[in-house]
């Protein structure tokens, strides 16, 4: 059971005003809000034991160094890695892909392919992108319905032998589909392909066992799992991240260095190079356990109830379209009314003081599929309310009166 | 003719008469309905503002020594502001145009439509209208 009051109390951005209105924060996919817990570690770790980690003998560095491996072991218990080196701490999503997709240069030869699918964020597909460009790889798409869901038959369809790379979202940021990834995964597998999940949308609403599902890498932003900006996770099974090169050089991923030649040092710091965001894994950590203190189940449950209720009293508004019907959804609704674009009714929401995501969501193909420039998104969280909804309803109703 | 001052003051002063943001939006709103429509071979993607938003469409012509601009967006509150825009600067001179400034938008209450976070195009359409501005003037001289 979610207890909406003393959750709502843990986040204290919550009771900002803007533009003389309360705060309704709906663009959660874009960036979660953070509970007090998660600001007072870091707050926490600058005041007592800020210290540069792994290299100091002093106190605050030892104290430090255990804070963040303890981080690591957090979110190793929350995915159920089964190694806590098998956890890269990154400093988002768009970093852990772009390791793995660097790492794979020199692994992939012409020819060979990698699937994606039509729903994915820019930052799992302009990495792949890349990648082709310089190994002369091939990127293959797998397509969606009208629904927004993956046609799965077309995505086995075009899984082969010569596909070595398969990066799909474990949930569309733009639509809020949740895949199928249990089937992705053995259709992918059965072929012999290596698969990224981009956990970004997912991690914050899914308990994830990446042990169960057997994926091989699984990447998640921190900022949208109540989270601090600029920390994420990159998991890989232990023998790919071992099989890929190191993505910086620096400090921290090194065993040996001398001017004729350096050896790394073994996971996870081979892909930690320089200092990271300390205090943000630290936080991020905190934030995870918070998570859990709700519990996923709760969660996912108060989520689906929001999604339900914002759905059917959309669809109430005239002209209104909801793009992304998936049968399976995390609560993220992207819509369109008539002709209105978007970015119009979402500068009249501001002015009411509601924060909705507008535009192409960083996920253009989407939006060329289904022929629009753009959506009006709202994406709910556990400490969103239906009065939240109401407001939100009222206010696109008042937009639509001054638009149309 | 008026010049570019005064019929920024005149819109200055017109926004003072509006009592809240929705009588501000609504006019604004209006005006981007009035807009008159940028001519179809001008809407072309040579000469679209991509903003990541909304998009931008802006032309301009020579006749005798003044600018005459053309514009459109996709969205309404931007065409709005593009209205105003065009108000200030079309059938100006060119070394006019490159001499004025934008600030009367803050004055408005509508400057965090020329946010860049905004990604409406507004920016790069007023640089857009300089640069015009600019060419122009060395055709000029």
């Amino acid at each position: 059971m979610i207890d909406i009051k003393k959750i709502r109390d843990d986040f204290p951005i919550l009771k900002r005003k803007i533009n003389g209105n309360q705060l309704v924060y709906f663009d959660n996919a874009a960036t979660s809000q953070t509970p007090q817990v998660v600001i007072d570690e870091i707050s926490n770790y600058y005041s007592n034991y800020n210290a540069n980690i792994h290299r100091g003998v002093h106190k605050l560095s030892q104290e430090a160094t255990d804070a963040y491996e303890k981080a690591r072991q957090t979110l190793q218990f929350n995915f159920n890695a089964k190694h806590s080196h098998e956890i890269i701490f990154t400093s988002g999503s768009t970093h852990s892909v772009n390791i793995v997709a660097s790492g794979y240069s020199n692994i992939l030869k012409k020819d060979d392919e990698i699937i994606l699918s039509a729903m994915e964020h820019h930052s799992n597909i302009v990495p792949w992108q890349m990648l082709c460009e310089r190994t002369g790889a091939i990127l293959r798409v797998a397509p969606i319905d009208q629904n927004g869901e993956l046609i799965l038959e077309k995505f086995e369809a075009i899984c082969c032998e010569k596909t070595q790379l398969v990066a799909i979202s474990h949930v569309s940021n733009a639509l809020g589909t949740i895949n199928p990834i249990e089937s992705i995964l053995s259709i992918a597998h059965s072929s012999g392909a290596v698969v990224l999940i981009d956990g970004a949308q997912a991690a914050p609403h899914i308990k994830i066992d990446l042990q169960e599902l057997d994926i091989d890498f699984y990447i998640v932003s921190g900022h949208k799992l109540m989270g601090p900006t600029g920390v994420g996770m990159l998991y890989g099974k232990e023998k790919l991240l071992n099989m890929l090169p190191p993505y910086q050089g620096g400090g921290e991923m090194i065993d040996e260095v001398t001017f004729e030649k350096t050896t790394y040092t073994k996971l996870p710091h081979k892909f930690e190079a320089g200092t990271p965001n300390i205090a943000g894994g630290i936080a991020l950590g905190t934030a995870i356990n918070y998570i859990n203190e709700i519990g996923y189940d709760s969660i996912a449950k108060y989520e689906k109830s929001l999604l339900d209720y914002a759905t059917s009293e959309l669809l109430e508004i005239e002209g209104l379209k909801i793009y992304g019907q998936s049968k399976q959804k995390t609560a993220i609704v992207s819509f369109n009314i008539k002709s209105i674009h978007a970015y119009d009714i979402g500068v009249i929401l501001d002015k009411l003081g509601i924060a909705v995501r507008t535009g192409h969501h960083c996920a253009q193909p989407i939006m060329d599929y289904f022929k629009i420039p753009g959506t009006v998104r709202a994406s709910f969280s556990f400490y969103n309310t239906k009065e939240e909804i109401d407001i939100m309803v009222g206010a696109i109703k008042r937009a639509k009166l001054m638009l149309v | 003719m008026k010049t570019i001052a005064y019929i920024q003051q005149e819109i200055i002063d017109e926004f003072a008469l509006f009592d809240d943001w929705v009588q501000r939006y609504e006019y604004m709103i209006e005006l981007g309905k009035s807009l008159s429509i940028i001519d179809k071979k001008h809407r072309t993607d040579s000469n679209i503002i991509k903003g990541c938003q909304s998009k931008v469409w802006v032309y301009a012509e020579l006749k005798k020594d003044k600018l005459i601009y053309t514009a459109d967006s996709d969205a309404i509150i931007t065409k709005g502001i593009i209205a105003l825009l065009l108000r200030v600067f079309s059938e100006q001179h060119p070394s006019d145009i490159l001499a004025a400034d934008t600030s009367f938008i803050d004055e408005i209450g509508l400057k965090e439509h020329l946010s860049p976070t905004r990604a409406n195009g507004l920016l790069s359409m007023i640089k857009q209208l300089k640069m015009y501005a600019i060419a122009y003037q060395t055709q000029l001289n």
